[in-house]
This record gives structure tokens, C-alpha cells and sequence, in this order.
């Protein structure tokens, strides 16, 4: 494959574009209710009226407002009919030629589309995740073709550092700086890992880019490859996601016959091979160094850093790992150059970013907003805020690693640092939203129950320590706790978050610690009175 | 190797390079707490007792795997490292059924002598009273997981030094156990060599010698008989 064949797809699956495409959401979220019935109805109710020269039914991935599911719109007409059946298909189709069809429709251009603004979700909703060619139709693997062709694995790295792009998988790391390191580190093997291992409970994003965009992420991953010198990569997905492995399986066997994977790519020197690694199930493992023992078939539990993985990472050679966002922002990146993407979102942080708004909330689903958005403009004009009129109390972002933000700080804007000084942290983007009805020392139990779930075992502050702040936070509920419990639930978050061996531990206390900051009411009015009795004296540990 | 000079705990050391910091403080003969670290296998930096503090460094990092490093500072017993140690042993005390008196391991348990030697005099979290069960299923071995605190010494010696790879973990968190081959009894292990290479490795009574508990321990009676015999009946039989 060189560049003329790239172009040649593209020109033929434009020419074949028809008239009319009806995109029908084919992303797990959809898929859950019978989307995939909607769209055979709709190509029999094409096939009965004769209009298969016209019209396309294409299935398309995620397009982002979930909660009204399924969603099937029409171009050029701009419809987006919602929560469609597969009987409404004759109605459907009986419209295009002018009526109305007996569906509900909602708004294309509300606020919760119009406000997103799509680098990383650019093709969700648009392309065919199940084919090569629809994705090359909107101008995929061109990047790397550039890339390769006319890049040194130094400009790539450079390119990367000037477009600010941070890590998406919560921590944000400059991306550019995490190429570079692997790129200088020694060594003739080196690996490049894409994290899919999304655990936190409420976030879907990656999921969503594998389902309805899974090229833009083998492509990231090429371009990855070549900047630090890889030629082997990994995707390390989650079992849960039994869709997104499909498709991931599809479209590197696609990107193989065409030779935009394997051994030399556009008929360069540059070889890169891509593997799926399917995760059993553990949270844990979406930790960098527990991801690479999982990869390697050990038992996935971290191991204490320095040696970073850039340096000795996966079977002890350098290795870059990145989340699925990350990879997917990397196209884009180099298609529209450093500049273009450095533009958007706030100093320090730069892009955009998807959440996956849930929670109590009207409008559930995917949005991506650029950096620095307030998070009222997600709440309230994108997610049309609580249902039924109620009152939202706060927000949590960041999973059983991030906190609360209450209402008050709703127009903090979303970038790291903002939500960093709150307590939370931006995560990967899961976003729950609370309304007035939900107790927050409830919601500082569950995240902490999860943690105790999911902890490894390894190190002891996390796996003795989680256990003993959910029981301190579950006897705090029942109102049998005193005023010394929570003192030792402090001490103890304290501890955990300063001794734990990785990032689960560390971050564990933090649900607890930002509603204990910003909700620290609701936690002394289930306190009891001290039985011993005000002004006795208890038992002190003795130091030497 | 080039020599590495830094401070340790005010004092300055040098140290080979490659050497950890726990190598070099026990060489200059500062002593840090450890409970996962054996001598002779590879340390994971599990038990986060040997966490130390490095000047520049914002997190607590455990001796036993941080390298050496040209001008580091390194405290080791400071105020706040002292009350997470405490801690850390406190929440091992209250995760499962730790009973000195009762134990094989009393007087010579590195648990023990650890929360002695960090003033612990009781633990302020609630025992868990964990319901654990005990292998005795091997003819020379037994397991008693009420006392095991998860240091995988003997799962690293049983693949590193025996070669054997019989011991394992399984489980997460809390519910972690160490397992023989595929979570089958000891004594239907057919990797185990007897090697006892595990029982050595473990800092507490967890992994044991049969004969040597306390349920086992018996009088042996039949030598007053013997002597009582010899005196009244002048019977020497034996």
C-alpha cells in the first residue's frame, strides 16, 4: 500500500457514498436494545421500498446520547430519531420521501451536541467501526503515511511535545515527555501497550472509542511505535468488553491486508505488529506495572516504581504505555498539525476530553468537551442537569480514585489542575452526577468497598487498610461510631494514601477524604456520643 | 562499579552502585524495619515497613528496591515514618487471627519482635476474626493461614531458590491465600520436593514443621513409669 492506494480507497468509498445515509448506533449501549434488530428492519424496509440505490443504512459506533437509545439519524436531512424500534423501520424510511415519521426525534443541534467539540469521538457515530474503508474515507492512517514518510522518529516526538497532549488515563502525564524517555532509553526491543483495562464504575469512554472508532487507535499506536522505535504492540482489553474485542480483532486483521499493520508499513523499513491481551477481570490491572505482569502471564499485581516501565517496562525492555483517548488524540495530532491542537483547551491543559456523563442526570451518555469547559456548562446546559426538577449536590469525577465536587464549585473548569486543587482528579472520565437524595458517606462507603474488592493483596496498607476504613465508614453509617472513629478513618486515609504501593491504594482514600472535606456535616450527624464519657483517657500507643 | 556517596540518617555513607538503599544502611550498620525482604531472594517492596524518605522526593519509597544514588538523603526513622510502621502492623495484627500464645512461631516471630521493637502495645483497629482454615494435608509440613501475612517469601523462595513453583497466591485483597499448585491440598502436591524451604522463609508461624505446635506437643509419660518401675520393682525394662 503507498499513498495512491490509500487515496484510491478513499476516492471509491466516496463515489459509492449514496444519497441518503440512515447511521444506526451499533455501540454496546444502543446494542442493548435491540439496535441491531432496528438496523435489519431498516435495510428490509430499504429493500421493500426499492431504494437500495439511494439509501444507506450504515452501523455506525456511539453517538453520544445514550440514555435516549437506539439512535438513528439521517443525513443530509439532519434527524436524529430516538429510542427507535425495530417496527418504527417502515415509518422510518416511509419518511424519507417527505412526511413525518411516526418517531420521536430529538434535537441535533441542543446544547449536548452542540457544545461537544469531537477530536477523539471526530468518527464516532460517522464510520463504520467494521470497516477499513470507512475509516479511511474520512482521511484514516493518512497521518501515518506522513508520518512515516516524511517524519524522523525525532519530529514525531517534538511534534508530540508541542501539542501539549497530557495522558487520558487520569494521571496526565505530558505525553510528548513519556515518547521521549522511551525513545532515548536503550534497547533494540521495545514495546508500545494501549491501557483498555477502563475499570472505574460509571466510565465508558474507552469502550466507545474501541466500538465505534477502533482504527483511530491502531493508528495512534503505529505512529507511537514509530516515534520511540516498537515494533510489537499490545492492547491490553478488558473481558467485559466482548464488542469492542470483536471489532479491535476486525480491524487489525483489516489493517493487515491492507498493509497499514505487519511488516513493512506503506512499504517502509517500519514494522509493527498489534496484540490483543484480554484482562480477567481485575481493576488492579489497569495500573501500568500490573498491566505489563498480566501481559506477560503473571499474576497481575504492580511492583514498586522506579524502574519506570519507559525505562524497563514490559519482559524488562522500554516500553511506552498509553490509554486508549491518549492513542486515539495521536491521528488527529499529526493530520492537523501541533499548532491546531495546542490551540484548544486551557494552558496547561491542552484538547479536549471525553466523559461519560451518568449518574442522576438527564441526559446520559458520551460528551467531549474541550479542556477548561465549567463543569455547570457539562451539567447543566449539556446534561440538562438533574432530572424531575431536583437539585444536583455534587459531582464525582475521577472514579474510586477522584472525589466530590459539590455544587458550589460547578464553575470550576475541567483541566488537571482545577480538579487536582478540589481534591479530585480528572481521571478518565467517568462523571457521576448526584442530586440532593444521595449520602455522600453512602457514596464514600461504596467507592471504598470497591477498593477493598479490587486490591490486589500485595501491599499492606491497601489491602489491610481498605478493609478497615470500610469498616469504619459502614459502622459510621449504622450510627454506631464516635467522634474517635472518624479521627482513625483520617488517620487511616492518611496512611493508605502515603504508604500504598501503587496507584489504587494511594488514590483509595481520596471519595472518602473529599467528602469528608466538603460534606463533613453529613458524616458528624451519624456520630454518637463517646460512651466512655467526655474527659476519660484512653489507652495511648507508648513510643520508645 | 562506581562508588556512590550519600547520607543516610545524617550519616555519610558510601555504597556500590547498584546496591540498594536497605544494602547500604545495613552495611554502615543502620537498621531498618523489613518483614517481606529475605536475604537471598528478590525483594517487591510489599510490606512497605522499610519505606524511607528521600530528600526531593515527594513519595515514600521502600529501601529494599530504591538504588543507591550520588548526594541522596535518606531518613529512615523519622517521626512520621515510626507512625506508619506502627500502623502498618497494627492493621497485619487485625487482619487475621494472630495469637502469640498459641503459636509455634511465639519468641522467635518476626512479626513479633517487629512490634516490640516499634512499641506496639495493642492494636486500635478492630479484629476482623478472618475464618481461615489449616492445611495439615502434607506429611512433614503444615499451613495455617490465620497466621500468614501475605509476604510471599515462601512463594519466592519455592520458584527462585527450590526452583519448584509449588507455592502461589491466589484471591485478591484481603481474601489473597497462598495456595499449593492449583489450589489443591499440600499433600497431594506432586511439584513439592519437601524441600521445607518455604517453612524457612516464613517470618511467622504460618508455614510450620509438623510436631512442633502446641496441639501437638505431648508428655512423654512412659519415662516416669520407666523410672518409677526401676526404683519400687526393680524392673529395667525399657
Amino acid at each position: 500500500m503507498i499513498l495512491n492506494d490509500l487515496n484510491q480507497v478513499k476516492e471509491k468509498e466516496q463515489a459509492a457514498q449514496k444519497k441518503i445515509v440512515l447511521r444506526c448506533c451499533m455501540a454496546a449501549g444502543c446494542m442493548s436494545s435491540d439496535s441491531k434488530g432496528v438496523k435489519e428492519q431498516l435495510e428490509k424496509a430499504v429493500a421493500d421500498a426499492g431504494l437500495q440505490s439511494e439509501v444507506e443504512v450504515r452501523g455506525v459506533g456511539c453517538m453520544k446520547l445514550c440514555c435516549e437509545g437506539p439512535l438513528v439519524a439521517v443525513d443530509p436531512k439532519n434527524e436524529l430519531y430516538v429510542r427507535v424500534t425495530a417496527e418504527n423501520a417502515p415509518s422510518i424510511i416511509a419518511a424519507l420521501k417527505g412526511g413525518k415519521a411516526n418517531v420521536e426525534q430529538t434535537d441535533p443541534d441542543a446544547a449536548f451536541f452542540k457544545k461537544q467539540f469531537s477530536i477523539v469521538l471526530a468518527n464516532s457515530g460517522v464510520v463504520d467501526p467494521e470497516r477499513i474503508e470507512s475509516y479511511i474515507a474520512a482521511d484514516g492512517y493518512l497521518a501515518l503515511h506522513e508520518v512515516l514518510n516524511e517524519m524522523t522518529p525525532k519530529d514525531v516526538v517534538e511534534t508530540m511535545v508541542k501539542s501539549g497532549l497530557r495522558g487520558r488515563g487520569g494521571a496526565g502525564f505530558p505525553t510528548g515527555l513519556k515518547w521521549g524517555t522511551v525513545a532515548k532509553s536503550p534497547g533494540a526491543k521495545k514495546y508500545v501497550i494501549c491501557n483498555a483495562d477502563e475499570g472505574d464504575p460509571g466510565a465508558f469512554m474507552d469502550r466507545s472509542v474501541l466500538e465505534s472508532d477502533p482504527h483511530s487507535v491502531l493508528e495512534g499506536m503505529a505512529i507511537a511505535a514509530y516515534a520511540v522505535g516498537a515494533d510489537q504492540g499490545y492492547l491490553y482489553v478488558r473481558a467485559e468488553y466482548p464488542l469492542a474485542i470483536a471489532r479491535l480483532q476486525l480491524a487489525i486483521k483489516q489493517a493487515k491486508q491492507m498493509g497499514l499493520l505487519g511488516a513493512g508499513i506503506f512499504e517502509s523499513p517500519f514494522n509493527f505488529n498489534v496484540d490483543i491481551r484480554i484482562g480477567a477481570g481485575a481493576f488492579v490491572c489497569g495500573e501500568e506495572t500490573a498491566l505489563m505482569m498480566s501481559v506477560e502471564g503473571k499474576r497481575g499485581t504492580p511492583r514498586p516504581r522506579p524502574p519506570f516501565p519507559a525505562e524497563s517496562g514490559l519482559f524488562g525492555c522500554p516500553t511506552l504505555l498509553n490509554n486508549v483517548e491518549t492513542f486515539a488524540n495521536v491521528p488527529a495530532i499529526y493530520r492537523k498539525g501541533a499548532e491546531w491542537f495546542a490551540a484548544i483547551g486551557t494552558e496547561k491543559s491542552k484538547g479536549t476530553k471525553v466523559f461519560a456523563l451518568a449518574g442522576k442526570i438527564k441526559n446520559t451518555g458520551l460528551i467531549e468537551v474541550p479542556m477548561g469547559t465549567p463543569l455547570r456548562t457539562i451539567v447543566e446546559e449539556m446534561g440538562g442537569g438533574a432530572p424531575d426538577g431536583g437539585k444536583i449536590k455534587a459531582v464525582q469525577t475521577g472514579g474510586p480514585s477522584g472525589g466530590c465536587i459539590p455544587s458550589q464549585h460547578l464553575d470550576t473548569p475541567v483541566d488537571y489542575e482545577s480538579l487536582g486543587k478540589l481534591g479530585s482528579i480528572m481521571g478518565s472520565g467517568g462523571m457521576i452526577v448526584m442530586d440532593e437524595g444521595t449520602k455522600m458517606v453512602d457514596v464514600a462507603r461504596f467507592f471504598m468497598e470497591f477498593c477493598m474488592d479490587e486490591s490486589c493483596g500485595k501491599c499492606i496498607p491497601c489491602r489491610a487498610g481498605t478493609v478497615q476504613m470500610h469498616n469504619l465508614l459502614d459502622k459510621i453509617l449504622k450510627r454506631k461510631a464516635t467522634a474517635r472513629d472518624l479521627a482513625k478513618l483520617e488517620e487511616l486515609c492518611d496512611m493508605v494514601r502515603n504508604t500504598s504501593l501503587c496507584g489504587l491504594g494511594q488514590t483509595a482514600p481520596n471519595p472518602t477524604m473529599s467528602t469528608l472535606r466538603f460534606f463533613r456535616n453529613e458524616y458528624e450527624e451519624l456520630l454518637q456520643p463517646d460512651t466512655f464519657g467526655a474527659g476519660a483517657t484512653h489507652p495511648q500507643t507508648v513510643t520508645k | 562499579m562506581a562508588a556512590k556517596t550519600l547520607t543516610i540518617d545524617g550519616k555519610q555513607i558510601t555504597a556500590e552502585e547498584g546496591e540498594t538503599i536497605l544494602q547500604a544502611a545495613t552495611e554502615a550498620g543502620i537498621k531498618i524495619p523489613t518483614l517481606c525482604h529475605l536475604e537471598g531472594v528478590y525483594d517487591i517492596g510489599a510490606c512497605r515497613l522499610c519505606l524511607v524518605e528521600v530528600t526531593g522526593t515527594p513519595k515514600l519509597l521502600p529501601a529494599c528496591t530504591l538504588k543507591v544514588a550520588e548526594g541522596m538523603e535518606v531518613s529512615t526513622d523519622t517521626e512520621r515514618l515510626r507512625k506508619y510502621r506502627r500502623m502498618t502492623l497494627e492493621l497485619l495484627f487485625a487482619e487475621r487471627n494472630h495469637v502469640c500464645a498459641v503459636c509455634v512461631a511465639n519468641g522467635h516471630c518476626e512479626l513479633q519482635t517487629l512490634a516490640y521493637s516499634q512499641g506496639l502495645d495493642h492494636v486500635r483497629y478492630e479484629y476482623t476474626f478472618p475464618k481461615w482454615s489449616v492445611d495439615n494435608t502434607h506429611r512433614l509440613f503444615g499451613m495455617d493461614h490465620n497466621r500468614c501475612i501475605l509476604c510471599t517469601r515462601c512463594v519466592r523462595s519455592c520458584w527462585h531458590i527450590e526452583g519448584a513453583g509449588t507455592k502461589n497466591v491466589s484471591g485478591r485483597g484481603g481474601k489473597s491465600r497462598i495456595i499449593t499448585d492449583l489450589n489443591q491440598p499440600w499433600g497431594d502436591s506432586e511439584s513439592c520436593t519437601e524441600c521445607g524451604k518455604c517453612v524457612m522463609s516464613c517470618p511467622t508461624g504460618a508455614l510450620f514443621k509438623k510436631g512442633s505446635t502446641v496441639g501437638e506437643s505431648v508428655r512423654d509419660r512412659d519415662k516416669l513409669e520407666f523410672i518409677v518401675n526401676a526404683r519400687e520393682k526393680k524392673q529395667w525394662n525399657a
